[in-house]
């Protein structure tokens, strides 16, 4: 069942860039990529928990501020150590100049 | 010279941080044969840095486990715990161990790590360490409200267990012999914004004080200081007067050290059949002329760990990683990249929410070393930029380092 529900106004998010959102208590980082679409993944980061948007964005890679720890944001797949689990990833679409995400 | 015969297989010495991180990478490049790893500890690999830090505040200390037995059992590592490597037969291939098994290998990596260095002065082994789980749960169950503590050595791991036991409601004092904290890793006015905070807190940070001898008292301890004229009682004494890296193998089977196990720029020993990494070894930085160093980091046992699976397996990658940690102290977060020394010019830029980065320029206005303080992660991901400029041997223009409004990531493009 889908559930699609607003993050963010589009512009929000620079490209090649990251913003943090928090829907009902959970957080979600929003992605921008060089290409200009969205992606969306849980907001924190699978090794020790630290927001993912503190963290550098380079092209399809997010790496976490706290170790460096590195997910591809548009399947989520963990690049190494120290991750041992992957990134929970969420369906996006951009409608009106807003993203949507699929919590699902 | 690489040895070309086959490798089937492969033998780690130490089963911490870096010796992990090589099992995992031998796999991940796809190496099918037989992967032992044998540490004196009685654990699976796990995490240190935590033990000074969050996990020291924790009523009951678990580890972060690298390496969890499960995972060693799926990538088919076999984990000889609690054992030691006693001595090399470098001309038979083979690792004899304390229990007087004996392991053959085609590759053998020293990861042994560093242990902690115990204080050179009277009465100096009842100050405790911190270097290992077993160490943070022995320091741990001394700690709690009311508590003295005096921590000897205002390094990092001096000052995160000072702000963890000053957290856990302790009374803490810290000593060091230098005119100033942190001498060694970082910058005088970095250091400063970490002692101010200790400060804040209530902990002195006295710097200049030379302990001379430390003795029983009861229950509790004496530290006598040179020029104090009583000695400061306290009920817990740390030492946090750096390590010393395990060479003893490496020496007794012959191989070259120098401050550490010396390998050359491929991490390879003397011998072609044996590599070493991590805090154990000192290598030459190609980013800094070449100069030898030993570096007790995290990410420099990852970086080294993957140059040294990639090497044992055949490879020629020159480990060139640019140098990198971290320190959590409070709620502060301290980052650093790379090396400067006397010559370097700095450059400040000060976001105004309270953290700060301080870049050094080296005289032909190469960016080498950025370190950021700040609440939390908020120097994270700039610090990882000038990283990346480091490594680039980017000469990146002062002013734009010193506006906090321009994105550091644009230099990155320019
Ligand atoms: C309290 C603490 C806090 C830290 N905090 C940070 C931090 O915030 N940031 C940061 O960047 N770094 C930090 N570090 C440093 C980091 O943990 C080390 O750089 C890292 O552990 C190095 O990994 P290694 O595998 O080279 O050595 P180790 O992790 O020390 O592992 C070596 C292992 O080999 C074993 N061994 C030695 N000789 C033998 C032998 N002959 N046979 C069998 N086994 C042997 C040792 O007992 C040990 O288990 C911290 C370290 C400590 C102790
Ligand atoms: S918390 Fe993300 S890499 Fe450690």
């Amino acid at each position: 069942m889908s559930n699609w529900t607003k993050a963010c106004n589009a512009d929000a998010v620079d490209c090649e860039d990251v913003i943090p959102v928090a829907i009902d208590g959970h957080d979600y980082a929003v992605y921008r990529s060089p290409d200009d679409d969205y992606f969306a993944t849980d907001g924190h980061c699978t090794h020790e928990a630290f927001p993912l948007a503190d963290g550098l964005v380079m092209d399809n890679i997010i790496e976490c501020p706290k170790h460096n720890g590195r997910f591809d944001y548009t399947t989520g797949e963990g690049q190494g150590a120290p991750i041992c689990e992957n990134l929970r990833t969420y369906p996006v679409k951009v409608e009106g100049g807003s993203v949507y995400i699929d919590l699902g | 010279m690489a040895a070309t015969d086959s490798v089937e297989r492969i033998v780690l010495v130490g089963a911490g941080e870096c010796g992990a991180r090589v099992a995992r990478v031998l796999r991940e490049q796809g190496f099918a044969g037989e992967i032992t790893m044998i540490g004196d500890e009685p654990h699976a690999p796990y995490e240190r840095p935590p033990l000074s830090k969050a996990a020291l505040i924790d009523d009951e200390i678990s580890p972060v486990e690298v390496l969890p037995a499960t995972r060693l059992a799926e990538l088919g590592v076999e984990l000889i715990a609690g054992t030691a490597v006693e001595s090399l037969d470098r001309d038979r291939r083979l690792a004899v161990l304390s229990d007087r098994d004996e392991v053959t290998y085609d590759r053998l990596l020293l990861a042994t790590g560093a242990r902690a260095r115990t204080l050179p002065i009277a009465g100096g082994e009842l100050a405790l360490t911190l270097r290992t789980i077993d160490d943070a749960r022995a320091l741990r169950s001394r700690l709690g409200p009311g508590r003295s503590v005096v921590v000897i050595g205002a390094g990092l791991i001096g000052l995160e267990v000072a702000a963890s036991a000053s957290q856990l409601g302790c009374d803490v004092a810290v000593l060091e012999a230098a005119p100033r904290a942190l001498g060694r890793a970082l910058p005088a006015e970095m250091a400063d914004v970490l002692v101010k905070r200790h400060a804040d807190e209530g902990v002195e940070v006295l710097c200049g004080v030379v302990p001379t001898d430390i003795t029983r008292l009861g229950g509790r301890f004496a530290v006598g200081v040179g020029g104090f004229d009583q000695p400061i009682t306290a009920d817990v004494v740390i030492a946090g007067v750096g390590a010393t890296p395990n060479v003893e193998l490496a020496r007794a089977s012959g191989l070259s050290c120098e401050n550490g196990i010396a390998v050359d720029d491929r991490l390879r020993t003397d011998d072609p059949a044996i590599f070493a990494a991590g805090d154990c070894c000192s290598f030459p930085h190609p980013l800094y002329e070449g100069r030898r160093i030993r570096l007790e980091s995290w990410r420099n046992a990852h970086d080294q760990a993957v140059v040294a699976a990639a090497n044992m397996l055949g490879g020629n990658e020159q480990h060139s990683a640019v140098p990198w940690f971290w320190s959590d102290q409070y709620d502060i977060g301290l980052q650093h990249a790379g090396l400067a020394d006397e010559t370097a010019s700095s450059v400040v830029r000060d976001s105004g929410d309270g953290s700060q980065i301080r870049f050094a320029l080296a005289p032909d206005g190469r960016l080498v070393a950025a370190s950021g303080v700040g609440p939390g992660i908020s120097t994270a991901k700039d610090i990882r930029v000038a990283e990346m400029l480091i490594a680039a041997g980017n000469r990146p223009d002062a002013e734009t380092l010193a506006d906090p409004s321009v994105s550091l990531k644009r230099l990155l493009k320019s």
